[in-house]
């Protein structure tokens, strides 16, 4: 079956891709860097940090802005990946999440790639930033059903059911490998200079974390 | 009950109806609605029968609970039909007066009827009465009329004529022109053209297709499809009926919030009858169309109202929204074609296919056609729900209708559209309300919630408010939304406590911009709107509570401080008995004195001085 092709312009380049592929994957193709928290290759992509926004006007005269992980593209629709509104919209949406977790890698380096230099809003100190990149690697990927989300609105968490570890979980730690939150300091570190080295010993592990930050997974303090 | 199988038989069970009725002399309804509930409807009701069956009058006299006639603010209420007597505030002790006087003599009870506030004439019928003069009562006028839990009732007043009359002399894209034809936008709140949303729906590829009924309305002070759902569940259904075979659905569903159990209850009834009628089924009145509705219920989340979170509700999952960019009429529930229509919107179909869309598109104005129901609420004298056809101006709603301000104060503003609207100021209420004025002026129909405020309401509470509850009511699922509006929420509560700076402003337009630019779904696309229309129009007042540190309205506690006059100060030691916190000192006949470092605030003081000495800044 011949693939049909479909003509877009972005950021003033006409090019022509595959019907069915988001703007994302379009514009990374003809190497248009798009910055992204939530969304990652083969998994099926999710909308949730805003990050990754576009403006696309499909030719009606009005332009709005969407996340380009999850728009499809459409013939003759043009997108602007750097205009004005996006990058507003990207420094604001990085200020937003650098102020509610500060320790985590990718917030910061996002903030820092947004030119963003001073923080208006009163700091947090969060270590999970609700990307649900865990939940989908559990459940697309590793066929684990272990996590999900709890609650709603700012009291949103990710959780096992009924925060129990369940059977079906088989402690792949897939959902560790995929966390952009997951550079955080070891919590097993107990004088300077010594390395705890649990992460390396698989049946320690369970049990490795004391505080109960995302990696955890002992029944005691599950996430 | 029997089983209609035919147009005839349809005709000769309405007939029977109607001659069954016709044994009782008079009719007695009492509203059952949520409104009257809470005054206590109830007791009236069974004062009514006991007092029947003493008399030993019940053959004559029937007795009706019916639905919400609208007038909520002068509950309960009961009308005396044929002679359309209107009484408010009823208890249980007046029904024995009203038996022996008006039942049984025909004479009126003047204590029980309403006064007009200006002549303070006594009215009658409910029809003269200001509230009901000026409204067009198309889809409430038999709210009153009908026992939402007999479906008899509706089929005497010509209920499912409309779908024989579809079903048989209009082919389904007849009926779809028709709907087209009529212009009829969406209740909910977008305002979409119901008949394209229709036709889009047919032609998307799939043998099955559903259909819908969104009522979950979680706008607080809206309470219009609550009252038709309760009041008038079949005009619903045969709403939804009607639609379906437009557009080759066999299933639908009823969508009630979790927090009406009378809706779900009474809409629970009506399927049941339905289905034992022959209304839904197999083979309906023997048009070889199968249709059935099921009801769900919500689990109590604003966000639900939303159609991706609504079906991912139904289908068993987290009600959470959806990127649209695919429609729900191509890939809905179950990934299936559906069609998702408000209650009032559904409400309408039944009407159009009966009087027509020549009829229909005949009232209201160019764009938007047809009336609307609004739920009028907050500082006028008649609250309640009112029908008005599209066009009316606000300054008709809040003063003809409404009755105007409470206590002679004036009216500073409106707040249409519930949370995603805006608040539209006194200076702009010669309006005309329709679907596109309102956007212009940065507010929206929404639902139909319009909150009154006067001069004691402090704009920037109301934003507040707003803020904090759609945060609230934030699903988290989009960075956007969650922390934005947290965000937001906390600026506006530092204005509030006298904590905004010179750059709060500029800050909150600056957030409010982008997370109504950004947001996955319309309750963040639209959640700003109550903030940025209140700093286009009450700018001032924010600024007073940054500059001044002051709250105008004296509203904001923080920001306020209480104080008694010495040259009205009577000494009658009122104050000093009701306040909670012992903060008020003087001896008996002396001048009062507040002591602000321990004040709360609470206002009691204020509320039972005679003499209006307590005053604040």
């Amino acid at each position: 079956m011949k693939i049909k092709s479909i003509n877009i312009i972005v950021d003033g380049t006409s090019m022509s891709v595959e019907q069915g592929s988001t703007v994302l994957q379009a514009a990374r193709q003809f190497g248009i860097h798009i910055p992204t928290i939530c969304y990652m290759e083969n998994l099926s992509p999710y909308g949730g940090c805003r990050i990754c926004v576009v403006e696309i006007s499909n030719g009606d005269g009005r332009a709005f802005l969407d996340t380009s992980c999850t728009y499809e593209v459409k013939e003759g629709m043009v997108v602007q990946t750097q205009s004005q509104r996006v990058i507003r919209a990207r420094k604001m949406l990085a200020e937003l999440l650098v102020a509610s977790a500060p320790n985590v890698k990718i917030a910061q380096d996002i903030a820092a790639r947004m030119g963003l230099l001073k923080v208006r809003f009163k700091m947090e100190d969060n270590r999970c930033i609700l990307c649900g990149l865990c939940i989908r690697m559990c459940y697309e990927q590793m066929n684990g059903n272990a996590l999900g989300f709890s609650g709603r609105g700012v009291g949103r968490k990710v959780s096992m059911p009924f925060e129990k570890r369940p059977e079906t979980c088989r402690l792949c730690r897939g959902c560790d490998y995929v966390c952009p939150a997951m550079i955080i300091p070891c919590q097993g570190i107990k004088e300077p200079g010594e390395l705890c080295g649990k992460c390396t010993r698989f049946e320690e592990m369970a049990n490795c974390c004391q505080t109960g930050t995302f990696g955890c997974f002992c029944e005691k303090n599950p996430l | 009950m029997r089983k209609v199988k035919s147009i005839s038989d349809l005709e000769k069970w309405k007939k029977y109806i109607i001659s069954k009725q016709k044994q009782y002399e008079m009719v007695v309804s009492v509203c059952g609605g949520t409104g009257c509930s809470a005054y206590g409807c109830q007791n009236v009701k069974e004062a009514f029968q006991r007092e029947l069956r003493r008399k030993k009058i019940g053959e004559k006299v029937a007795l009706k609970y019916t639905g919400c006639p609208g007038f909520c603010e002068k509950g309960p209420l009961v009308t005396i039909h044929p002679q359309n007597i209107f009484y408010q505030r009823v208890k249980a002790e007046d029904v024995p007066l009203i038996i022996s006087e008006t039942v049984q003599n025909g004479r009126r009870v003047d204590q029980l009827l309403f006064e007009d506030p200006v002549l303070h004439k006594k009215i009658a019928s409910s029809q003269d009465i200001p509230f009901y003069r000026a409204q067009m009562r198309l889809l409430l006028r038999n709210n009153d009329l009908i026992d939402p839990t007999l479906i008899e009732d509706y089929v005497a007043l010509g209920g499912y004529q409309s779908l024989a009359k579809a079903l048989f002399y209009m082919k389904p894209e007849e009926i779809i022109e028709e709907i087209k034809a009529s212009c009829l936008k969406g209740r909910g709140g977008a305002g979409y053209p119901t008949g394209k949303k229709w036709e889009n729906c047919r032609k998307a590829p799939g043998e099955a297709k559903y259909v819908i009924c969104n009522c979950d309305e979680g706008d607080p002070g809206a309470f219009m499809d609550r009252s038709l759902l309760e009041g008038n569940p079949h005009s619903i259904l045969e709403g939804m009926l009607i639609g379906a075979y437009a557009i080759g659905a066999n299933q639908g569903f009823v969508y009630v919030r979790q927090e009406y159990p009378l809706a779900h209850k009474n809409a629970e009834i009506a399927i049941k009858q339905a289905r034992r009628t022959g209304f839904l089924g197999k083979n309906i009145l023997s048009s070889g169309f199968d249709f059935d509705v099921e009801t769900a219920k919500g689990g109590g989340a604003f966000v639900c109202g939303e159609s991706t979170a609504l079906i991912a509700s139904i289908e068993g999952k987290v009600g959470e929204p959806r990127s649209k960019q695919i429609h729900t009429v191509t890939q809905g529930l179950w990934g299936k074609p559906t069609n998702l229509n408000n209650v009032e919107t559904w409400a309408n179909v039944p009407l159009i296919i009966q009087r027509g869309s020549k009829w229909f598109s005949s009232i209201g104005t160019e764009k938007s056609k047809g009336t609307k129901i609004f739920s009028l609420v907050g500082k006028v004298k008649n609250t309640g729900l009112v029908e008005v056809p599209m066009g009316i101006t606000l300054k008709e709603i809040i003063f003809d209708i409404g009755g105007g301000p409470q206590n002679g104060k004036r009216i500073k503003a409106v707040q249409t559209g519930g949370p995603s609207g805006g608040c539209i100021p006194a200076s702009l209420f010669d309006l005309p309300v329709d679907f596109d004025s309102l956007k212009q002026v940065g507010s929206m129909m929404g639902s139909g919630g319009m909150i009154v405020m006067d001069e004691g309401t402090c704009m920037v509470d109301v934003a507040k408010y707003f803020v904090n509850f759609l945060k609230e009511e934030s699903c988290g699922k989009c960075l956007s939304c969650r922390e934005g509006l947290k965000r937001m929420g906390e600026i506006l509560n530092g204005i509030t406590e006298g904590e905004g700076n010179g750059e709060s402003l500029e800050l909150l337009e600056e957030l409010a911009q982008v997370v109504a630019d950004t947001s996955l779904c319309g309750l963040g696309k639209t959640a700003p709107n109550p903030v940025l229309s209140a700093l286009r129009y009450f700018r001032s007042e924010f600024e007073d509570h940054i500059q001044r540190k002051k709250c105008p309205a004296a509203v904001c506690t923080h920001l306020i401080q209480f104080s008694i006059s010495e040259e009205n100060c009577t000494g009658c030691g009122a104050c000093k008995k009701v306040c909670p916190t012992q903060a008020i000192t003087g001896e008996k006949k002396q001048i009062h004195s507040i002591r602000n470092e321990i004040c709360s605030k609470c206002g009691s003081c204020k509320d039972i001085c005679k003499a209006n000495a307590v005053m604040v800044q």
